[in-house]
């Protein structure tokens, strides 16, 4: 078991001996999930144009125009795409390294498992985390390459919307991601202070609270739109 | 009280283990846990077999010795009390108890119950010396401490060492164990000097022993018979993330 010996450790960089411990890749975890959440408040707020219906001259979907207005920003649409794609990248690859160092861990099952304070969505995360991932493949193919959508017509994004919210599966689809998202924001942003060093007796319990009204905001938000298409609200 | 018991026997290290079912028909509520496992062993000699093996030396709830999970819980249903301490009174006739060891593979199975908790001790010498004069005692209240340092402190302090945040935690992570043992120090002044130095070798050393990371699910807080709180863990994060960057190559000049 003597395998890390210090000199060994001291010959390595502080940064690979960073990655290479579990409270580094924790801090990895926890810092680009906050990214991926600060994408999700940019990305809902827009997606709530959904409601604004037309212009004032009623010639197009507020929707269609702001689609446009971004992608007429290449270095934009581009750069949040990078960087999404790095925390995505990097978020799995520690949450997938941890979570195999883990099983090895505990190679052996309990017989009985009980657990006395965890929360639901603390043991949802590695199960949430992966239908988050699905998720995000599914919805990429849907709303943004169109392959996965039974009628999509490039740059109609409220016509994309509104035909693909009336199929009442597609529209399951995104709740069944959309709870998933919310247990995993609300455990992911109470976690997130805890392992980044904060914790405050008065403070912790206060950002325990704020992280599931957060959480629970930001998945009702995003299911306002498939619920509103499928009630008749937001229509064609 | 009549009890049936299925207890994790395993003959050593290398031998693969199997639940084995006993009736014990006359427990007494006012015996301790182990009581009632010595009344188990006494009959087992008494037919010529092999007693069930479970570490123990105090048995008043201080030595850190004890410690089997009972229904899946680590020392037992309730709270703040390791498994010597634990009376047959919490439980109720006719029970059904499944008795297990700690499950990590850093703590691998000696025989039975009982399991080598020695990454424990590695990781406690990883953490090295902290710099105080030794010799004549020094003089009372030369180095003034806050009080609420000295009580956050001695409230890590506590921590016994038994393994049951290990066994309680899904990633059989020593994050609570760890914490405790480097925030303890780190609250002193004693333990400034070497303070990043520390806590970055004892996240290393509880690495290198295989033990899990923490996801902050504070079933090791809930099992812990010295009800350290999970805060220590934030604290050894911040001490960590501080000091993982903040050690220089030796002989690193200023303008280097
Ligand atoms: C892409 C698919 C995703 C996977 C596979 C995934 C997986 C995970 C897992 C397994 C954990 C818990 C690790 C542990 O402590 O045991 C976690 C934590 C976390 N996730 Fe995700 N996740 C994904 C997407 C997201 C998204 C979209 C967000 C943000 C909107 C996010 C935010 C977080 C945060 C903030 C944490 C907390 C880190 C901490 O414990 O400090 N994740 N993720
Ligand atoms: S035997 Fe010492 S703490 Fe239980």
């Amino acid at each position: 078991m003597q395998t890390a010996t210090a000199g060994q450790g001291a010959a390595r960089t502080p940064l690979a001996r960073f990655f290479a411990s579990t409270l580094g890749r924790k801090a990895v975890m926890a810092l680009t999930g906050v990214v991926m959440f600060g994408f999700l408040l940019g990305h809902l707020a827009g997606n709530l144009l959904m409601f604004a219906g037309k212009n004032a001259t009623g010639t197009a979907y507020r929707m269609d125009e702001y689609a446009a207005q971004l992608h007429s920003m290449p270095a934009l649409v581009w750069g949040t795409r990078v960087v999404l794609l790095l925390s995505v990248a990097a978020h799995v690859w520690v949450a997938v390294s941890l979570a195999s160092m883990s099983s090895a861990a505990r190679p052996v099952a309990y017989k009985v498992v009980k657990t006395q304070q965890a929360t639901l969505a603390s043991k949802f995360m590695k199960y949430g985390g992966f239908l988050i991932f699905a998720f995000i493949v599914y919805h990429l193919l849907h709303f943004t390459v169109g392959v996965a959508h039974h009628d999509f017509k490039p740059g109609q994004v409220y016509a994309n919307v509104v035909a693909g919210f009336s199929q009442p599966a597609v529209s399951g689809a995104y709740a069944v991601a959309m709870v998933s998202l919310c247990l995993h924001l609300y455990h992911g942003l109470y976690s997130f202070f805890l392992t980044m060093g904060f914790n405050h007796p008065t403070y912790t319990p206060r950002i325990r609270t704020g992280a599931q009204v957060v959480a629970v905001a930001l998945a009702a938000g995003f299911l306002s739109i498939p619920v509103a298409v499928l009630a008749g609200v937001i229509k064609a | 009280m009549r009890l049936t018991l299925h207890v994790w026997r395993q003959r050593n290290g290398r031998a693969e283990g199997q639940f084995v079912k006993y009736d014990m028909p006359n427990a007494s509520e006012d015996m301790s846990f182990l009581e009632m496992l010595d009344v188990l062993n006494e009959g087992l000699v008494a037919q010529g077999q092999d007693p069930v093996a479970f570490d123990h030396d105090c048995r008043e709830g201080i030595c850190g010795m004890c410690g089997f999970v009972i229904n899946g819980v680590p020392h037992g249903p309730e709270r703040g009390t390791t498994a010597c301490q634990l009376h047959m009174r919490k439980f109720k006739d006719g029970d059904e108890l499944w008795i297990e060891p700690w499950r990590a593979s850093a703590f691998p199975v000696l025989k039975d119950l009982s399991v080598n908790r020695s990454a424990f001790d590695r990781i406690i010498q990883a953490g090295g010396f902290i710099s105080v004069h030794t010799g004549s005692a020094p003089d009372g209240n030369a180095l003034p401490i806050a009080k609420e340092a000295s009580d956050r402190a001695m409230d890590a302090a506590q921590c016994i060492g038994c393994g049951a945040c290990v066994a309680a935690c899904p990633n059989a992570s020593a994050s609570l164990f760890t914490a405790a043992k480097i925030g303890h120090l780190g609250l002193l002044p004693q333990g400034q000097p070497e303070r990043d130095r520390r806590a970055v070798s004892m996240v290393e050393r509880m690495n290198a022993e295989g033990f899990g990371h923490c996801s902050n699910l504070g079933e090791c807080e809930a099992a812990c018979p010295k009800e350290i709180s999970i805060e220590f863990i934030a604290r050894m994060n911040r001490d960590y993330l501080g000091g993982a960057f903040s050690q220089r190559p030796a002989g690193a000049r200023i303008e280097d």
